[in-house]
């Protein structure tokens, strides 16, 4: 077989089911649909994992352009099958919850065949082995989150950050489709295998690492093109577990991962990354750390631990960075699952009217109590791991003489990395403490009461994963599927360090009274709250002028450009008009110009024959 | 060959009988046309019977037909009526039967003002016709003789079934593009005259090139000129936006999804195979103006506040894809023109049949009194999101594969010049994301604005609108997943005509 069943089944079952599901309309249909096309794509990866890795397919060829062909094909190695796993338990469990969480939604049938036709664009992505449906189910990701995030009628900004969502990435994607565009040229095809066995030099090398690090960068919210996840929370809360905390913000690390042989030869290429996850951590934990909206803090803290991925990748930890993407599918998912049966209880996202709600929702409380620990890296539980991992593996680049980069950017990434700790116990205990201590600050947090069972087992099974996953680092047999010697995570004095950052971010953020937000001693908080105003700073540089120029370009179009036109059919007009003027003289000027001209031909006459003898 | 004739000849027919019956018998009239059309979609696919299934290889003329007619028409002045379906002009082929047919078909379920549906259906018929020559013709003089048969029909659909400036933009469009026709004419003469025959296959055959570099030079500049004002390529667009606004919704169609490409077409098979030399040396100027297209296009796109002067202007920026395509000179590149040229024929015909619906529910194309589409007529807001998305180029749908492999070709020529239009090309594909966007964002979201509120139930999709637009929708979808439905034709014949250039 030239592409292998398994791999073509993986997408093709949910995006079939997707496309039935956008023609219908029976709540039950469409909701069976959605379960059984995420089910589908779990029990498939299931079976990869169990299968073992696979090498890459031959592929068929779909598109000739000349002697460049697009093939289709597979290549579903050890990674490929472990983040596919961690798609579909996610997926899963977001259709399974969103059917009661839009339980009184009447277009909850093309959004669950929107989330399965997402499903089937990642899953696209995760398998595919050519760069081209790579690229395919990289943009179908991205309308699906444009779709997605303006799903709320109700909510006036959701088109807006929608709209700003597909934007942003999409200024990425000129990079990105630049990038492979270079690569399939130069190597002669778009099939990832020949791209690493092709010859390419060193400039073209650092050029499509770039290039492709821009679409990184727009998908996965790095600076500077982090600015539309925040405002993506305009979307429903199961959507923002699944596409910007688990899935398609991870596709940009997982795409790194997968072309980490062409990273691995250009340092330039990785050198930026380190400095672009640096900067991210950073800012990401700064601003989690100031918002007033619950989903905010999140999508904040999301920003920061891709931060994390992404500079693991760049210190050369392949194994490192998708460790910690798979745990942090399993703890984001959980915190804005459980964040969303919050919100469902309380009516607001806003953590002011929160408070209180640890006795009265409390299954959500120690789901979301472990979803914290995990994010903050209390061992025993998932994030310790495969933080550690990472700041482990910054250190060693850091300290070794031949790296993929430069000590001095390893070192970066490693501060940065520990610093963020410390933002991030601060943050976490903000949230914890102000949303579900103390007494409660509205009338709706008084009457909260636990989700229904649809949306507690997804939570319940999220918090399950959240504390068994990170175990997996020490397991040799997962470390070489994810490509490294042995296992991931290994003890050391340096594991230690973030301890020690995060007990200090957790104790700054401690108060006596519940209610009281510690980020009221931070002098800065209205520049945190706003991100540094990067977001007013990319309005001014990007989106006026842009606006203004289209505006000059219309009326140039229209007067210049046109003008001319409309002017030649005026002078046309005119000409005529005075030539038969001219015509219509009367009998004096008429034999003149008859006489002038007799004169004038004779005169003529008379030169070229004399000229002539 | 009687398949030749017949998808000539059919729609000829269907005119005359749609034209002739009387004015009681309209409706009837209407559906003897849609008929002859319907008759034509099936000789246009059946001439896909007797394709040779090895690609074409080998010296010869790049143009190596399966059908043929070549017949003595005027042998005193060396011109032959002469016919052929080859594997660049086949999908095109389909395209146009199908639209024509889709557009007779819409005209059967509603007709604007001022009525009279038969003498409408037989202008399209015979728009048909002489479009479908112009894919056919394999003589320059016929070649221009079927160029010249659309123009009239054309202005008459839109001066008498317009909107309310009709007058002026048919004027225009027909003023405007008779001036190219113009420079076509005297490009064909020289042609004809240096090279003293008009027969494209000859003509194209780089080992009989007849042609020298002087006059393949003028040539390929007058030409290109005229196919640059059909195509349209900016700066000579401007009678485009009036053209599509103020044209009825079928009229709309033809001209987008169909007319225009007989420019990129004529570039393609005429100025480029004709004259390579001259192509050669201004292939480099045409990539820049086409660039300059794709980005003027996008950004007076983003500033437009009436919808199908949007989509108009959208035409702009996709054919500057095409036309960068066809001036990489490289089989990539003219591989991507061809699929992008199919490709919009389909989204932007679909596209101007979802602005008629529009306008004629609401009556008014301003986005500032549209809004809301999706609460009131989620259906209809469906598939213009999806013929939106289409159009911005998401790989899946079929815009992706003309304007992705532009870029590429473009990169792959290397050079400062070509990489720097590569990269402004990508960025102008950003653009039209922005546009678009910003039109589902006023038309389908947020409040319902002030002419959509109170549709009721004319917001409901009307069976006949179901017909017309779910060919166009799947075929979308299908080019998009399997682009060798297109390609698969065309890659031999582009292989050949790129090798004329030296390039793969």
């Amino acid at each position: 077989m030239s592409v292998d069943t398994l791999g073509l089944l993986l997408p093709v079952i949910p995006g079939g089911l997707a496309l039935i599901g956008l023609l219908v309309r029976d709540r039950r249909v469409a909701a069976a649909l959605a379960v059984v096309g995420s089910g589908a794509v779990l029990a498939l990866a299931v079976a990869v994992v169990a299968r073992g890795p696979r090498p890459a397919d031959p592929g068929v060829t779909i598109a000739e352009f000349g002697s460049l062909h697009v093939t289709f094909g597979t290549w579903l190695d050890g990674p490929a099958g472990l983040v596919l796993v961690a798609v579909g338990v996610v997926a899963f469990a977001v259709q399974v919850y969103s059917i009661s969480y839009l339980h009184d939604d009447d277009r909850y049938a093309p959004y669950a065949a929107q989330v399965n036709l997402f499903t089937a664009a990642m899953v696209l992505v995760v398998v595919s082995g050519d760069l081209i449906a790579l690229l395919i189910g990289w943009e179908v990701m991205g309308i699906c989150s444009y779709l997605l995030i303006g799903h709320d009628r109700t909510l006036p900004e959701a088109p807006g950050a929608a709209v700003k969502a597909f934007l942003v990435t999409r200024v990425g994607d000129v990079g990105f489709l630049l990038g492979i565009a270079l690569l399939g040229f130069h190597a002669g095809s778009f099939q990832i295998e020949k791209v690493f066995a092709a010859n390419l030099s060193g400039p073209v090398l650092v050029a499509a690492g770039i290039l492709l690090l821009a679409g990184v960068a727009g998908k996965s919210a790095q600076f500077p093109l982090h600015t539309w996840l925040p405002d993506a929370m305009a979307g429903p809360t199961p959507i923002s577990a699944l596409i910007h905390a688990a899935t398609m913000v991870a596709a940009g690390v997982y795409v790194v991962a997968r072309l980490f042989p062409l990273f691995e030869r250009s340092p330039a290429a990785l050198t930026v990354l380190a400095v672009m996850a640096a900067i991210t951590m950073l800012l990401g934990g700064l601003a989690a750390m100031a918002q007033a909206d619950i989903k905010r803090v999140l999508a904040w803290s999301t920003v920061s631990q891709l931060g994390y991925m992404t500079g693991a990748l760049a210190v050369g930890a392949r194994d490192a960075a998708l460790f910690h993407l798979l745990t942090h599918a399993a703890f984001k998912a959980l915190l804005f699952l459980a964040a969303g049966g919050v919100i469902h209880a309380v009516g607001s996202n806003l953590m002011e009217t929160m408070g209180g709600l640890r006795t009265r929702m409390p299954a959500t409380f120690w789901s979301m109590t472990i979803g914290l620990g995990a994010l903050v890296g209390i061992p025993p539980l998932a994030g310790f791991w495969s933080k550690e991992s990472v700041l482990g593996a910054a250190l060693d680049a850091a300290r070794a003489d031949h790296g993929v980069i430069a000590w001095q950017a390893a070192f970066a990434v490693y501060l940065a990395a520990g610093i963020t700790v410390l933002f991030t116990g601060f943050y976490a205990m903000r949230l914890w403490r102000l949303t579900f201590f103390g007494a409660a600050r509205s009338q709706s947090a008084e009457h909260g009461h636990e989700p229904p069972w649809t949306m507690r087992a997804p939570i319940l099974f999220l918090a399950a994963a959240s504390v068994v996953v990170g175990f997996v680092g020490l397991w040799t047999a997962f470390g070489r599927r994810l490509g490294a010697e042995g296992a991931v995570f290994h003890f050391s004095a340096q594991v230690v360090v973030p301890l020690v950052f995060a007990a200090t971010g957790v104790a700054l953020a401690w108060r006596r009274d519940p209610a009281a937000d510690p980020i009221l001693a931070v002098r800065p908080r209205r520049a945190l709250a706003n991100a540094f105003y990067l977001d007013a700073l990319q309005d001014a540089l990007v989106v006026r002028p842009v606006r203004a120029l289209a505006g000059a370009t219309r009326r140039t179009d229209e007067s210049i450009v046109d003008g001319a036109v409309e002017s030649a059919g005026a002078g046309a007009f005119g000409a005529g008009g005075w030539l038969a003027r001219a015509h219509r003289a009367g009998l004096p000027r008429a034999a003149t110009a008859a006489l002038t001209g007799a004169v004038l031909i004779g005169a003529v006459a008379a030169v070229l024959l004399g000229v002539r003898s | 060959m009687n398949l030749l004739f017949a998808t000539l000849a059919l729609p000829l027919l269907g005119a005359l009988l749609a034209a002739g019956l009387p004015s009681r018998l309209d409706r009837a009239a209407r559906i003897g046309g849609t008929a002859f059309a319907a008759a034509s979609v099936g000789t246009a696919v059946a001439l896909l019977a007797g394709r040779p299934s090895a690609t074409p290889v080998g010296p010869g003329s790049p143009i190596r037909p399966w059908h043929e007619v070549d017949l003595a028409w005027a042998p005193d002045l060396s011109v032959r009526f002469h016919i052929g379906v080859d594997g660049i002009s086949y999908p095109l082929i389909v395209l146009t039967a199908l639209l024509t047919l889709l557009c007779c078909a819409y005209s059967l379920w509603r007709v604007p003002e001022p009525g009279r549906g038969r003498l409408l259906v037989a202008l399209l018929l015979v728009i048909e016709v002489g479009i479908i020559g112009v894919f056919l013709a394999l003589d320059l003089v016929l070649f221009f003789v079927f160029f010249e048969l659309v123009l009239l029909p054309m202005y008459a659909v839109i001066a008498v079934w317009g909107g309310p400036d009709r007058r002026r933009a048919a004027r225009k469009f027909v003023l405007y593009t008779l001036f190219g026709s113009v420079l076509l004419l005297v490009g064909v003469f020289v042609v004809v005259a240096a090279a003293g025959t008009g027969d494209l296959v000859a003509l194209s055959d780089p080992a009989h090139r007849t042609l020298a570099a002087g006059p393949q030079l003028l040539a390929f500049v007058l030409l290109a000129i005229a196919f640059a004002v059909k195509s349209p390529l900016w700066p000579l667009h401007t009678w485009l936006p009036a053209a599509h606004t103020e044209a009825p919704t079928v009229g709309s169609v033809i001209l987008a999804g169909v007319l225009l490409k007989m420019g990129t077409y004529g570039l393609l098979r005429v100025g480029v195979g004709v004259a390579p030399e001259g192509a050669r040396k201004v292939a480099p100027v045409l990539a820049v103006l086409a660039v300059a297209a794709i980005l003027v296009g996008g950004l007076v796109c983003l500033a437009q506040t009436e919808l199908k002067r949007l989509i108009a202007y959208s035409s702009v920026g996709h054919m500057g894809f095409v036309l960068l395509g066809i001036a990489t000179l490289t089989t990539t590149g003219f591989q991507a023109a061809l699929i992008g040229n199919v490709a919009h024929g389909i989204i932007t015909g679909l596209l101007f049949f979802l602005a008629g619906a529009i306008k004629d529910r609401a009556h008014t194309g301003e986005l500032v009194e549209l809004g809301g589409l999706r609460e009131v007529a989620p259906a209809l807001s469906g598939v213009l999101g999806f013929a939106a998305i289409a159009s911005l180029g998401l790989p899946g749908l079929a815009g992706f594969w003309g304007e992705a492999f532009a870029v590429v070709a473009a990169i792959g020529r290397g050079g400062p010049l070509w990489t720097s239009l590569g990269v402004l090309a990508a960025v102008g594909g950003a653009l039209a994301a922005a546009y678009f966007l910003r039109l589902l964002r006023r038309v389908t979201h947020g409040a319902p604005g002030p002419s959509v509120t109170g549709l009721g139930v004319a917001a409901r999709l009307q069976s006949g609108e179901l017909v017309a637009w779910s060919p166009l929708i799947g075929l979308a979808l299908a080019i998009g997943v399997v682009p060798a439905l297109v390609l698969g034709f065309s890659n031999g014949p582009a292989q050949l005509l790129a090798a004329v250039f030296g390039r793969g």
